[in-house]
């Protein structure tokens, strides 16, 4: 009996330290997890439904900001939601469709397909920053490549100043933004080409179909999955855009390029609005979630 | 024997005869191969407008000698960049947050990571999906509480210096925790395929959980730690909104805002600048040449299953 209970002890003891162990395993990710993403979050949302200028305590005003965020255009935001939204329209309908044509054409083993995979990756690998730096040369308006060569063709007529006029500024963003991330869904969609089973392809060329067709009616199919990934990402990536807009065009000219996350650090330097910095915030995690969610419906609907 | 032969010679035949089938159109071919090609340049050019620039002199990118290598190697541009534009400080400043971050977020991962596949209790699944909400959080959602918490510990005599606004932590701890999601992703994918086996040949040989942590588990976590490593150097090396929010003076600028600033001071002379990208740059293209399919691998591991 007592030997029976000592045992019991060291059985319990033990499940304690096993106990106490899972914790402190855990310890280090979840003090930086919660302390870094999901207590800022909920303090957002917290702070999201106050008028608050960082410093004071705040008052607390209900949905009062989300309403003016849709209402008050001297915020913005549907500027800003607009422009994110053109953004992701290009990245689906022009950037996506030039991936899907790259990994296929890579996928079908030809010779120095790996030369290209790793060249047409290159720019993802690449500072965002740089990146804009280097097209702001290219734009620029006296010595940049573009007004140059123009001015070689004799086509000085057709010279601009790219990204200083309303027109042109958003489209000097969006080059840069779906040429550098091409290679990477290109790359998504390789991995997906490369588990197709080779047997598979076989057979269909043995039916007698050609490279077209094999990729129209095997491939695809395979990789919607991954194909319903890069969308998600395209448009979620695309309503996070930050870094080119403040490089390239610093939401100007007028404020016609400004994009939500722009906007929400003007809120924070520029009104000491950290009430309405938190809403778009909020309203981008939101946005975020319910793309995702759009998107995963739809591929669903289109597989039934 | 001579009947094998003739079956070799059978599928021989066979093999030609599918590759008959398979022989596209040569003009097709021709048609392809030009596109990937044109894409390639497309790709390759601005990095060799990039790297010819920051080689010349403003006479020669603003004069003839547009596009071509340039006649004089301008290394001075790099010393001047390096010198009297600071990148050599903003490049130590990257380096020190990116380590650090990156080291962070591999301890905190491979822990959480053995806690979560290797160890047998109830809530191991609802935590691992808790860790996995991080994926799809933009760091926009966590900018303003921070900054504000920031600009608070900056006022605190005794941890301003170290963790408020404008010092190394402020980016070094953010940047782990948002790099921490996938490395818990990228470690399980490694680590559930170490046998369990070897658990229990741990447990009978006397080691406890802890034992087995650091004498198994980590050892062969190593191919892992190199997946884990890129992707968060990579994150950390280029990131930009953080760094420009949390950092306002010139001494902890890392190399993103460093660029920024530089490129406002200087904008009549491009070569400075284009040693000043070039710098920022070459790291990881060098990396990338001699490590391409494991940077690729870690990008396809992420999203594949993100």
């Amino acid at each position: 009996m007592a030997e029976n209970n000592t045992l019991k002890k060291s059985k319990n003891r033990k499940e304690l330290w096993k106990g106490i162990s899972i914790f402190l395993f855990l310890l280090p990710a979840l003090l930086l997890f919660v302390s870094v993403l999901i207590a800022p979050i909920a303090v957002s949302v917290y702070r999201s439904l106050q008028d608050w200028n960082g410093f004071s305590p705040g008052t607390f005003i209900g949905f009062s900001n989300y309403k003016e965020l849709f209402t008050n255009g001297s915020i913005k935001f549907m500027v800003g939601l607009k422009n994110s939204l053109i953004v992701a329209f290009f990245s689906v309908f022009v950037q996506l469709p030039l991936s899907l044509l790259l990994a296929l054409l890579l996928g079908r083993k030809i010779k120095g397909s790996r030369f290209f995979l790793s060249v047409f990756f290159m720019p993802v690998l690449i500072s965002t920053v740089v990146i804009g730096q280097l097209w702001l040369k290219i734009y620029n308006p006296d010595y940049g490549l573009i007004n140059r060569a123009l001015d070689a063709l004799n086509l000085s007529a057709w010279k601009h100043v790219w990204v200083g006029e309303v027109g042109y500024a958003l489209v000097a963003v969006l080059i840069p933004t779906i040429w550098q991330f091409v290679g990477y869904h290109m790359l998504l969609m390789y991995a997906g080409v490369k588990g197709v089973s080779p047997d598979l392809r076989e057979a269909a060329m043995l039916d007698g179909a050609t490279n077209w067709q094999v990729d129209k009616y095997v491939v695809i199919p395979i990789i919607k999955p991954i194909i319903k990934v890069s969308v998600i990402f395209a448009v979620t990536g695309s309503l996070k855009t930050y870094d080119l807009v403040r490089i390239i065009t610093n939401g100007g000219p007028f404020q016609t390029t400004e994009v939500p996350s722009t906007l929400l650090e003007n809120m924070l330097f520029l009104r000491n609005r950290y009430g309405m910095g938190s809403t778009i915030s909020v309203m981008l995690i939101i946005l975020c979630f319910a793309f995702a969610l759009l998107i995963g419906a739809a591929f669903k609907e289109k597989e039934d | 024997m001579a009947d094998l032969k003739t079956k070799r010679k059978a599928s021989e035949d066979f093999e030609e005869e599918r590759y008959t089938l398979k022989k596209t159109n040569p003009v097709v071919k021709v048609i392809v191969y030009a596109f990937l090609v044109f894409w390639a340049l497309i790709n390759l050019f601005p990095i060799y407008f990039m790297f010819t620039f920051s080689l010349k002199s403003n006479e020669e990118i603003f004069g003839k000698n547009v596009i071509g290598l340039p006649h004089d190697w301008l290394w001075d541009n790099y010393s001047a960049a390096m010198n009297t534009g600071d990148m050599k400080l903003y490049f130590l400043n990257s380096v020190l947050v990116t380590v650090s971050a990156t080291l962070i977020a591999i301890i905190a991962s491979l822990m959480a990571t053995y806690a979560l596949t290797r160890i047998k209790w109830k809530m191991s699944g609802m935590t691992n999906s808790f860790f996995m909400l991080g994926l799809t959080i933009p760091i926009q959602a966590a900018i303003v509480p921070l900054y504000v918490l920031l600009s608070n510990i900056s006022k605190n005599p005794v941890f301003g210096k170290a963790f408020g606004i404008n010092t190394y932590a402020s980016l070094i701890i953010p940047y782990a925790g948002f790099t921490l999601s996938m490395a818990i992703l990228i470690s399980s994918g490694f680590m559930v395929k170490i046998p369990y086996d070897l658990d229990e040949a741990a447990r009978i040989d006397g080691c406890g959980l802890w034992g087995t942590f650091f004498k198994i588990i980590v050892p062969l976590m190593k191919p892992a730690l190199s997946t884990i490593g890129i992707y968060s150097y990579l994150q950390c090396w280029n990131e930009f909104m953080f760094a420009n929010v949390f950092i306002s003076d010139s001494v902890h600028r890392t190399l993103p805002v460093g660029i920024k600033a530089l490129s406002g001071q200087h904008t009549t002379n491009w070569g400075p600048i284009g040693a000043a990208l070039c710098i920022a740059t070459f790291p990881t293209l060098i990396v990338y040449i001699f490590l391409s399919k494991r940077i690729q691998e870690s990008f396809i591991a992420g999203a594949i299953k993100g």
